[in-house]
Parts: C-alpha cells; structure tokens; sequence
C-alpha cells in the first residue's frame, strides 16, 4: 500500500463484508504530539474474541476463496516501523474499532494519498451504506457526512459520474486547505 | 469551472445533473443498464483498482456508456489484479484481468462498444460440465 488513503479503502472493505451501515472514518493530525491517528468505526458484525486473537495474523482470512488476509497486518506493518501501532476493538454484534497512530514526521509514514477520491468511490460504491469523514488538524476540522449528500441529492443518483466528481472535488478542496502535509 | 468547496456548490452540480437524467430517462431504461464491478480488497487496491474505477467513472460518458460502476471482494484472481466484472444487460458477466486504466481503454472500445472480445478474460464463472448438464 503506497499511502493512507489505500490502508483506508481497504480496512473499510472489512466494514462492508461485517455488513456495516454506517461507516465513521477518522483522521486526526496532531503536529504537537507529532501523531497522525486513522480510526475507522463501524457498527458491523464485530468480532469474537477468537476471531479478534487471529486477525493480525497474515495467514488468516474469513475468505473461502484465497488463504491469506493482509489488509491490517500490512497496515500494522507500515504504522510500527513509524513507531505507531494498531489497535482493534471489537465485540459480536457491536461494531469495530480500528485505531491506527503513525508519527507524523517520521520519514516511512505513508503519506495521505487521495483522501478524496477514496471517500468519492467509497460513497458511490455504496449507496446503501452512510459513511462518516472527520478530518482535524491544528489548522481546522472537516466534516463529509454521505447523508447530508444524500438528502441534498434527492432522486440524483449518487453514484453518477458528474456527482462522483463533485464530491471527490468539494473533500479535496477542504481536506487541502486544513491537512499539515506538504 | 466554479471550485466546488460547500455543500451548496454541489447542489448546483445537482440541478444540472438532474436535468441531463431527465432527459435521459425519456430515451432510454436504466434497468438496461452496463454492469461494472471493480475488485476492491487488499490485492486490488495494491494493484491500483482505485485508479481503474476512477477510468471507468470518468470516461464511461464521452463513450456514450451507461453503466453502474461498483465495487466487489476478491473473487481469488489475486495476481490478475485488478480486475472487472462487466455485465451486460441479459448476458453472462465476464471477469477481466490486468486492468489498468489502458486495458481499461481497450475494454471501452472493444468490448463495450463493439462487443468484440480483448484477451485478458478470466475463467472466473465457466461452468463445470455438471453445470452444463
């Protein structure tokens, strides 16, 4: 994974096959503390306390059709070699916590990548499902809720090209204006 | 263009949007519909499915496509990713490997719009003899 914004795509996957409806995605920059905190929230399936023990495990899946599962150990893997870690919370029939910290100064943190265009086709991908973006920095807050979206829509299809577009432009013109990066 | 920075901007986009699909639903079904389905797991996403659905997001309109562009797991094809699942309407889906946004392309102009076949086409939904019979 090349940046953030793919670790995010991906870990939000894990949301959608729990069969979350509302999917709360958190991006903290604290340059004070020098931390940068992904957390992704969902109010999926969850995890029973087994499932929980195995999933850092590379050789764990709950897929049939391959035997490997990657997606949070190499997030676990890019957040600890910044001196950040991993933490899962989760409990059957009460959602999942991810947390992941990275210093944010540190040279091997991945950088946030297309923060934008990763909530855009999340959103599009998935009209059935709310998705929740917070963004903080010491520069500001932002906030996307795909239900305020979906309310100013209406019958507009949001998944139409000319809409996607719009969106992944109206999140890149505020998450720009307060990210701490470059 | 006007930057789109408020939730009031995108409302514009809206009422233009509203009044092309108007226009739209006169003509034509949307159930008949192409269907597009980008793999989107960890392998995919390292691949650069992202990128590939953005392509298709994109230039499915100045091709005269109407299609639904989705997402979906890893159907297992981990080392041809990304690959796509085209539907057309009352055909068979067929699962396509390797596609970067220049395949992507090819698969535009070949298959989506001619109908002719592109190499790259994954055995991901063949049916067995026992399915045949």
């Amino acid at each position: 994974m090349k940046d953030l914004s793919s670790h995010i795509l991906d870990i939000v996957q894990n949301s959608i096959r729990a069969n979350a409806r509302r999917i709360g995605i958190e991006l903290e920059e604290d340059l004070l503390r020098d931390r940068l905190t992904v957390r992704i929230e969902d109010d999926g399936d969850g995890m029973d306390e087994e499932t929980l023990r195995r999933v850092r495990d590379p050789f764990y899946t709950s897929r049939t059709v391959r035997k490997v599962g990657l997606g949070i150990p190499l997030l676990t893997q890019n957040a600890e070699r910044t001196g950040g870690s991993v933490t899962i919370e989760s409990a059957l029939g009460k959602g999942t916590v991810l947390t992941a910290t990275f210093t944010h100064s540190h040279l091997d943190r991945p950088p946030l990548g297309d923060i934008a265009g990763t909530l855009a086709l999340l959103t599009a991908a998935n009209p059935e499902r709310e998705f929740v973006y917070r963004h903080t920095s010491g520069k500001g807050e932002y906030r996307f809720d795909t239900r305020e979206v979906r309310q100013l829509l209406g019958e507009v299809p949001v998944n139409d090209p000319e809409i996607v577009r719009a969106i992944r432009e109206l999140i890149a013109e505020n998450v720009s204006e307060i990210s701490e990066e470059g | 263009m006007d930057k789109i920075k408020t939730l009031a901007d995108l409302k514009k986009i809206r009422e233009r949007v509203q009044a092309k699909i108007d226009l739209r639903e006169k003509s034509e079904n949307t159930e008949n519909m192409v269907q597009i389905k980008v793999g989107m797991s960890t392998c995919g996403i390292s691949a650069g499915s992202k990128e590939t659905m953005s392509w298709f997001l994109e230039h499915l309109e100045e091709n005269g496509i109407q299609a639904v562009v989705t997402q979906t797991g890893c159907m297992g094809h981990c080392s041809y990713e990304p690959t796509v699942e085209i539907t057309k309407p009352g055909r068979e889906p067929i699962v396509f490997g390797k596609v970067t946004p220049r395949k992507a392309e090819e698969i535009m102009q070949k298959y989506l719009k001619k109908d002719e076949l592109v190499e790259g086409i994954l055995p991901a939904n063949y049916d067995t003899i026992e399915g045949i019979k």
